[in-house]
């Protein structure tokens, strides 16, 4: 979703504009935004739903799949062994009707889908096809907010950690431009290229199995401990693997960009001009480097906390962590279409909000930035 | 051309183009004599195994290179045929007529652990009367035990390991472990020596012949170990080699050529074909990457060629084409396009002649950076179960080893082999990109 954001010069910032003009033209802009940002969701959630059900292929395989699972169960049911076969095999027509009817699989597709795109932009959810939540829930909602503590709770340490540790230290590093540890982190930011679940795999194979200091995978020991504290110190240690990896796989390529970004900044003349003047190092950095990086840094950040949204399929199954990454992965070994739906409108909605307020937030943070001003929507 | 060689040059200052060059090189190579040396047909038959390819490999064991690193080294598997060493054959006819063939295997047991399975082979050559054969062990003090003795089939194949009143007779110990025993001492470790394993083997008929086969199978196996279903990991090593080259080369080359063609016609044409272009975009950034291509997966296909198609489908419309299509902007407005216009070029011609051409060496670091994300994806959605379902690819070993508990086992070589090849391929494209990606970067130069 590209920004409508112009930086304007200096010169354009001057035209006369009342307080009343700034709001129709904000108000404008807003509506225009909100509308196409819309659009943008709803074409991406239908094709969503319709990749889900692989244009009704989904709708084929259910239905062999209802007919055996029905079948089964009624020759593997004594009760039904004494029945002559003409009503046998009756009852089990019936059954797999109804079965297709629960499901709403005799109606075409096109319709259907037109249901599930409505329900799923006014997030209504709905019922789960075959999945439950571990409390036995067939709600969509309930499956989804049970798991979502649990990718929290590892998405956000990690990246909250990758994120405040790899700015810093870049903010350090371009200070010493060409020091030892400047080119340390130069030559490890290859390693970026691995992802986390790699990592895991080898920080499983140092810490759990030769080691044998932390777990495998999971979240909490078995049988969970009694007191708030051993729960929470039993889930810390579950966590530290998957976090760790998640961290190590983006902290040098992530440190390297962020510190490359500040260089070319501190090249600017201003910068120049305010070490001449002989302003403390600090006072330079806070007020002519981080100061004009902000909205940069604020969008790494938006950003950043929708992707704890959706979660990480593979390294939560590497650890077998139960987070919305496995959630979703479930959800499509079952073909359960209104699970992958409900993850994918709520991640779609969060990107759009978020892709919204940050014009906004360019305008208070930038005041270069004007809203609106220099064409409508791309 | 001039330009090439400077930045040639200037490529050869950086270790790490260096580096990634050699990696990327010994790959390209290895690919090739793989591909030349194992056709596909024979991988891919050899792949999925079956008593005759595997029968004779051991079940999960490490690959021989271990006992390099071992003060007590793991069994070797042993394979004895008549003709071999150690195998010696006597023969004497009775008064009725009967053959009656001893073959001896011998062989030196040097180990602290046991053997993994024992097995006899048979082949024989009869019209009605079946041979009968009689097993005797002979341990290095020179203690006999009678095996077994039974008549065996035109191919017939005997597990020592599985004989149950065996294992009676040597006190509840499985042969493989038993036969190696001393029953007098303590100890629980085999007696070292030469073992003698005789076979006696007595035909009926004057043209009946049989050939026996001792198997050992040990602690060690090939270059690369063997998985759990008995079969040589080196084929899925060596042959994940091409196919993750393949797969990482053509994703990126796909995705970034698409890429940037498409940014080209739209910045070129603007208007609606540049909105269009731009909404589809944005359409793809709200469409779940990861999940959609697990569906394709699940669903539809699991072959590599399909879901290679859908990634590089799905890799088009994202941020690449809105950076290309700011280079694109200023490239459109420079002389030399307005000089083309002038004379009356094409569309087609300025499009593909003139404004792609231009951003060629932008193209290259961008795309050998793009490989190892590619070829990581295929093993990451080998890892979901998704892998092709006849190729053996790294994803697959390491998606098998991981279903199996490999790393809770202890089977380490396993995942290692196939990761640690993963990461040096990775290593090697993205250094290589990185210095590209410095020297035709003018940006970026110095930094």
């Amino acid at each position: 979703m590209g920004s409508d954001v112009e930086i304007t010069t200096p010169k354009a910032t001057k035209q006369k504009s009342g307080f009343v003009t700034t709001l129709t033209r904000v108000l404008k802009y807003s509506g225009v935004r909100l509308l196409s940002l819309f659009i943008t969701v709803v074409i991406g959630v239908y094709l969503t739903i319709m990749i889900a059900n692989m244009g009704g292929y989904v709708d084929q395989m259910m239905k062999s799949e209802i007919q055996e699972r029905i079948t089964m169960q009624i020759q593997a049911n004594p009760a039904f062994r004494t029945m002559d076969p003409a009503t046998r095999s009756q009852l089990t027509q019936e059954k797999i009707q109804s079965e297709i009817d629960r499901l709403g699989l005799e109606r075409p597709l096109v319709i259907r889908s037109m249901g599930f795109l409505k329900n799923a932009l006014t997030l209504n959810l709905g019922r789960a096809q075959l999945m439950s939540s571990d409390s036995g829930s067939r709600n969509v909602k309930a499956i989804i907010l049970e798991r979502i503590p649990y990718t929290l709770l590892l998405m956000g340490t990690a990246n909250l950690i990758l994120f405040f540790s790899t700015l810093f230290l870049a903010l350090a590093l371009s200070r010493k431009y060409g020091s030892f540890w400047d080119k340390f982190v130069i030559t490890l930011s290859p390693t970026s290229s691995v992802p986390p679940w790699f990592y895991g795999i080898f920080l499983i194979l140092i810490f759990a199995a030769v080691l044998k200091i932390l777990p495998f995978g999971g979240v909490i020991d078995a049988p969970v401990p009694k007191d708030f504290l051993g729960r929470a110190l039993s889930v810390g240690r579950h966590l530290i693997l998957p976090a760790s990896s998640l961290i190590l796989s983006s902290f040098f390529l992530s440190i390297f960009n962020w510190r490359t970004f500040f260089l070319i900044y501190s090249s600017e003349d201003y910068v120049e001009t305010a070490k001449a003047k002989g302003l403390p190092s600090r006072d330079i950095e806070r007020r002519y480097i981080l100061r004009p990086t902000l909205p940069t840094i604020i969008t790494a950040f938006a950003l950043l906390l929708i992707g704890l949204w959706a979660g990480a399929i593979i390294t939560e199954t590497v650890f077998q962590w139960p987070g919305l990454g496995r959630v979703t992965f479930r959800a499509i070994n079952l073909y359960d279409t209104p699970v992958i739906v409900g993850t994918t409108i709520i991640y779609a909605y969060l990107l759009a909000i978020t892709v919204f307020l940050l014009d906004f937030v360019y305008a208070l943070v930038d005041p270069r930035v004007k809203i609106g001003s220099g064409g409508g929507p791309q | 051309m001039k330009q090439l060689k400077n930045n040639f040059r200037e490529l050869l200052k950086y270790p790490s183009a260096i580096f990634g060059s050699i990696i990327v090189l010994t790959l390209i190579i290895a690919a090739i004599v793989v591909i030349i040396k194992i056709p596909y047909n024979d991988a891919i038959d050899t792949w999925r195994g079956g008593e005759a390819v595997v029968g004779k490999n051991p079940r999960n064991v490490p690959p021989k290179w271990f006992n390099w690193f071992r003060q007590d080294k793991l069994v070797e598997s042993l394979d004895l045929i008549e003709g071999d060493e150690g195998v010696t054959v006597s023969e004497e006819t009775t008064e009725g007529g009967t053959l009656i063939k001893t073959t001896t295997f011998s062989f030196d047991y040097d180990y602290k652990s046991f053997p993994t399975e024992l097995t006899m082979y048979f082949i024989s050559e009869f019209e009605a009367k079946q041979p009968f054969v009689s097993l005797k062990w002979i341990t290095p003090d020179g203690t006999e035990i009678k095996i077994n003795n039974f008549a065996i089939g035109k191919t017939h194949t005997y597990p020592i390991n599985q004989e149950e009143k065996l294992k009676k007779r040597l006190g509840n110990v499985p042969p493989v472990i038993g036969l190696f025993l001393d029953p007098e001492s303590e100890s629980r470790l085999p007696v070292k020596g030469t073992y003698q394993l005789v076979v006696e083997q007595i035909s009926f008929e004057p043209e009946s012949t049989v050939q026996p086969e001792f198997v050992l199978l040990g602690e060690v196996f090939g270059w690369a170990g063997t998985d759990h279903m008995r079969r040589d990991l080196l084929l899925p090593i060596l042959w994940g080699i091409p196919i993750a080259l393949a797969f990482g080369l053509i994703a990126a080359l796909g995705t970034s050529v698409l890429t940037m063609t498409i940014a080209a016609i739209g910045t070129w044409y603007a208007g609606i074909v540049d909105g269009i272009i731009q909404r589809i975009t944005e359409i793809n950034l709200v469409l779940p990457f990861l999940s959609i291509l697990i569906m394709i997966g699940t669903f539809y296909s699991r072959s590599i060629w399909t879901i290679l198609g859908a990634t590089v489908a799905l890799s088009i419309f994202t941020g690449g084409i809105k950076q290309y299509r700011a280079i694109f902007m200023q490239v459109k407005e420079s002389t030399y396009i307005e000089a083309a216009r002038a004379y009356g070029a094409s569309d087609k011609r300025i499009i593909f002649r003139y404004l792609i051409p231009r951003i060629i060496p932008l193209l290259i670091p961008g795309l050998v950076s793009a490989v190892p994300a590619f070829v990581f994806l295929e093993a990451s959605l080998a890892l979901l179960g998704l892998g092709d379902p006849v190729l053996p690819t790294w994803g697959k070993t390491i998606n098998e080893a991981y279903a199996n508990a490999a790393l809770y086992r202890g089977w380490y070589y396993w995942i290692v082999q196939p990761a640690v090849l993963l990461m040096i391929t990775g290593l090697g494209f993205a250094s290589l990109g990185f210095a590209l990606d410095r020297v035709f970067n003018p940006r970026l130069r110095g930094m």
